[in-house]
């Protein structure tokens, strides 16, 4: 079988699996990296969302043979170590806050939440109402409200 | 925390037991806690009649509450505090967390009663319990009402004895010392850790023991805002759901299912085919479809898409969202003669809607001769394991049901099908499987709310409401997951007559909260061809949502405010207190731009009640905003949203379980149903069942809990999908003028391209890199 090699969080990996395997399952089902979460499997949901290279991605929709060894995946897991903390400064609004219910979507929309402030940020501006507006992760759980409080607390100190 | 003052302020004793163990176990039954003696629950219906009160609801004389927990009386088991060595105090909680915060919520009631940090309280999901019966379901946001004082009993007499185990220890009186920061502390300052005790404290034979309960004016941790003890796991992604269990060689499993709702496999003709697919280990029939098992999830979609198979026509073949509706006109009760005085008639379309959870339906089964082991995240462990036992041919005794975290239920989680599949493919191809269905499964295959219509009449004459009638209608509700059995046990001791479980059920959750007049609702129920189930709130935020547009009509035919007839016709303070300051909280009245408006609506249920006040905007501008593959539509700008529970465990998760109803409540009434046609549901994936997303979301949002009312916590998990609902769809007819009366109102458009239904999966997309950002 073809092997693949890339990093995860922070350390090189090199995995032995057919060329078109999506991402999450060469994270979840192969190296037993359970952050990502599947919800849709064709990037609607946007659970399984991660970072590839600082921005962020939906591993559902990447087959593993379009990673370069150099490509830095980030999951949830490794979100602190990126900052060099023990947990990364949106983690710890979505503490503050209270946000996860059921936590399912939750991995998912804390990777797409510091994406999205890193952007805004790379653009010279702040979080506003209609950048929130566009995340498109699902919380079925209703955790919206106060996914946009964190949002906005985390931005705070990103 | 004694003192003379308790006493007059009313502890109540009760009793528990000391466990023989090595270490401390305290217990108690798991039994209802005495409902609250209110004026209403002394009225016998006889009583009511005589002393000519108009139409005595039943919800007032007994709740769906009160069912289950009576039901739970003669049956009920112990359930247990352990203090270890370690000073850790552990507790196997017969419930199942799915996202409504029930262990942090426990974890409270112990840490309140033992005086220990919340830290050390570990809260865990027990396995299935069949001794416990129909005591080990999560449902009916019973959980909390159903388990307050037996926990609080068990973690009492781990404190009395702690106590006891200290005072022998120390040379002190027990009446002298006190629990503080997870240890015992005497007058002197010295402290013994309640871990240093956990031996001494244990008891070598089971004796009961008598202690008393603090009343909430005591307590410090109860009804203090608290986060949720789940939360650090969840952020760091370390929380574990069922498929990020590694349960050794349980390999990923998907099912290919039919194209029509229950269809069953006919044929396949590349069986073998399939099988030697990259990373497939097998592939087998089973009653619900072709099983594939591969390596990764990724090739199973692969193989399941690979399948050719014939199917034979499913249960609901050739039915349409017109054909079901045809049926419920036919199946509706009759409203009687139109009385002479004025009324106001309406009937309500409510379409089909999904009740999937963002987890999709999923278990692992590891089934081996003469034995099995299931995992998933159940509320109904103990039918669960009964039902996998009878399809495996094993003793339930041989059966292991693990009850894992769930990512979120809705209802959904009532049911087994996944448990119930894994089971049978591990059992055919005797390896351990870990089996997913794919969204689009979950959508079209999976449990749904059913179609229902509401049809009411009101009489009234000047300024009174003579009668109100409400003739629900609904594609049957599959309640078979073992609530049936308490009401079928407890159905001869209700004043409901002969009527069968889902009447019942119908009746003990639907409140009639105003004075208005001889009041009856009634519900019929047709067409058992689909999967159906109770989705969070089951019939109530249709009824409410029914009530509340009529109420509004009566309003506007009396000349009266919306707020200001509801709080006249509200029959009690706590009811109008909670009305008043959502209200007043919100600016009810405040102008408003044309085609913006506020509506207000109230609705009581599981010994609470809530109000709530929307703001919705209807203007073009706003309807019409585009987002890719979205509805957009009117926008909820504001919800406030004012709640009493009775005892508000943890205020913060309460506001938590009221946000998350109130998502779902904008859903139900503006954007979210599943399109049925030619016995399929059209709908197959997030962005085409149109659950509440960022741009829908309310920009203020203000839940207001009232301050505590009772000594006893009511439900809250379902609570505010109801009010919030109705209170939508009032500020939608307010705002455009038009009463709406199809449900979700943007029913009638078809928002997306129909996935096809053959292969029924779609294929997993490639291009995942252009979208970074
Ligand atoms: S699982 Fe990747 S976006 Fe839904
Ligand atoms: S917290 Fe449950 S899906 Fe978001």
């Amino acid at each position: 079988m073809p092997e693949h090699t890339f990093r995860v969080n922070g350390e090189q990996v090199t995995v032995d699996v057919a060329d078109d395997v999506r991402l999450l399952w060469v994270l979840r089902d192969i190296l037993g990296i359970t952050g990502p979460k599947y919800g849709c499997g064709i990037n609607v949901c946007k659970a399984c969302t991660s970072h590839l290279n600082g921005k962020a991605v939906n591993p559902c929709a990447i087959p593993v043979k379009d990673l370069r060894p150099s490509d830095e995946v980030t999951t949830i897991e490794g979100l602190p170590a990126t900052v060099g903390q023990e947990l990364h400064p949106m983690q710890r609004a979505w503490l503050e806050q209270d946000v996860a219910q059921c936590g399912y979507c939750q991995p998912g929309q804390i990777m797409a939440a510091v994406a999205l402030v890193n952007r805004v940020a790379a653009e010279g501006r702040t979080i506003t109402d209609a950048d929130l507006d566009g995340i498109r992760n699902i919380c079925r759980c209703g955790t919206y409200v106060r996914i946009r409080q964190a949002i906005r607390k985390g931005a705070e100190s990103m | 925390m004694t003192g003379p003052t308790d006493e007059t302020i009313g502890r109540r004793r009760f009793l528990g037991y000391v466990v023989a163990a090595p270490t401390l176990v305290a217990a108690a039954e798991l039994v209802p806690s005495a409902p609250a003696a209110t004026p209403a629950a002394a009225v016998s219906p006889e009583a009511a009649a005589a002393a000519g009160l108009p139409s005595p609801d039943l919800t007032e004389l007994l709740d769906l509450n009160d069912v289950m927990t009576a039901a739970a009386l003669p049956t009920s088991n112990l359930i247990s505090v352990e203090v270890g060595t370690d000073g850790m105090v552990s507790f196997a909680l017969p419930r199942a967390e799915v996202g409504q915060g029930i262990t942090t919520s426990t974890a409270m009631l112990i840490a309140e009663e033992l005086a220990v940090p919340l830290e050390r309280v570990r809260v865990t999901l027990a396995d299935a319990r069949p001794e416990l019966l129909f005591n080990q379901l999560t449902g009916g946001s019973n959980t909390t009402v159903s388990t307050y004082t037996p926990i609080r009993v068990a973690a009492s007499v781990a404190r009395l004895r702690l106590t006891q185990a200290a005072a022998a220890e120390l040379g002190v009186p027990a009446a002298e010392l006190r629990l503080e920061g997870g240890a015992v502390v005497a007058p002197s300052g010295r402290r013994l850790d309640i871990g240093a005790l956990a031996v001494k404290a244990a008891s070598a034979s089971t004796r009961q023991v008598s202690v008393e309960l603090a009343p909430r004016a005591g307590f410090s941790v109860i009804g203090r805002p608290h986060n949720r003890i789940d939360a650090l796991a969840a952020v760091t992604g370390r929380k574990k759901f069922t498929m990020d269990l590694d349960v050794p060689d349980a390999k990923p499993t998907m099912v290919c299912r039919p194209p029509t709702i229950n269809g069953k496999v006919d044929s396949v003709s590349n069986l073998a085919e399939v099988r030697a697919m990259p990373g497939v280990t097998d592939a087998v029939v089973i009653a619900t479809g072709v099983a594939v098992r591969a390596e990764t999830f990724g090739q199973c979609i692969d193989a399941v898409r690979a399948l050719r198979v014939t199917w034979k026509p499913g249960t609901a073949a050739g039915k349409s969202d017109e054909s079901v509706l045809r049926e419920l006109a036919a199946a509706e009760l009759p409203l009687g003669l139109r009385p002479p005085t004025p009324t106001v008639e309406a009937t309500f379309t409510f379409h089909f809607r999904g009740n999937s959870a963002l987890e999709p339906n999923c278990a692992i089964a590891d089934v081996r001769a003469g034995r099995a082991e299931i995992w998933s995240a159940l509320k109904s462990p103990i039918v669960a394991q009964q039902a996998i036992a009878a399809k495996l041919g094993l003793p339930v005794g041989k059966v292991t049901v693990h009850v894992t975290e769930g990512g979120g239920s809705f209802g959904r989680k009532l049911f087994f099908d996944a448990a119930l599949e894994a089971a049978e493919v591990s059992q055919k191809i005797g390896k351990p499987v870990k089996l997913m269905w794919h969204r689009a499964d979950d959508a079209r295959q999976g449990r749904v709310h059913p179609m229902a219509t509401s049809r009411v009449r009101a009489a009234y004459l000047g300024q009174t409401v003579l009668s109100y009638k409400q003739r629900h209608t609904s594609v049957s509700t599959d309640l078979g997951h073992g609530l049936g059995e308490i009401f079928t046990a407890l159905a001869a001791r209700l004043p409901v007559g002969d009527v069968g479980f889902s009447q019942t059920f119908f009746h003990l959750s639907q409140a009639m909260s105003y004075d208005f007049g001889a009041s009856s609702h009634l519900l019929a129920e047709t067409d058992k061809d689909f999967n159906t189930g109770s989705m969070r709130n089951v019939y109530s935020p249709d009824v409410t949502c029914a009530r509340e547009l009529v109420v509004d009509q009566l309003a506007a035919r009396m000349g009266k405010d919306p707020y200001r007839f509801r709080h006249s016709f509200l029959r009690d303070d706590r009811s109008r207190a909670v009305l008043a300051r959502a209200a007043e909280a919100g600016g009810w009245g405040r102008a408003m731009a044309p085609g913006t408006a506020q509506g207000i609506a109230f609705h009581a249920e599981y010994k609470s009640v809530s109000a709530c006040l929307v703001e919705i905007d209807c203007r073009p501008e706003t309807v019409n905003r585009t987002v890719r593959d979205a509805v957009t539509g009117p926008r909820v700008t504001k919800v406030v949203f004012a709640v009493d529970v009775g005892l508000a465990v943890n205020p913060r998760g309460l506001e938590a379980q009221m946000m998350g109803g109130i998502s779902d409540g904008i859903a139900l009434a503006l954007t979210s149903s599943l399109h049925l046609r030619d016995g399929y549901f059209l709908e197959a994936s997030w962005d085409n069942y149109f659950y509440t997303r960022q741009w829908n979301t309310p920009l203020d949002l203000q839940v207001i809990v009232m301050p505590s009312t009772s000594e006893q916590p009511g439900g809250a998990g379902e609570l505010a999908v109801a009010g919030s609902m109705a209170a939508v769809a009032c500020a939608y007819g307010r705002a455009t003028g038009t009463m709406p009366t199809t449900f979700p109102i943007n029913h009638g458009t078809l928002s997306f391209t129909p996935k096809p239904t053959v292969p029924p999966v779609p294929p997993s997309p490639t291009d995942g890199l252009d979208h970074a950002r």
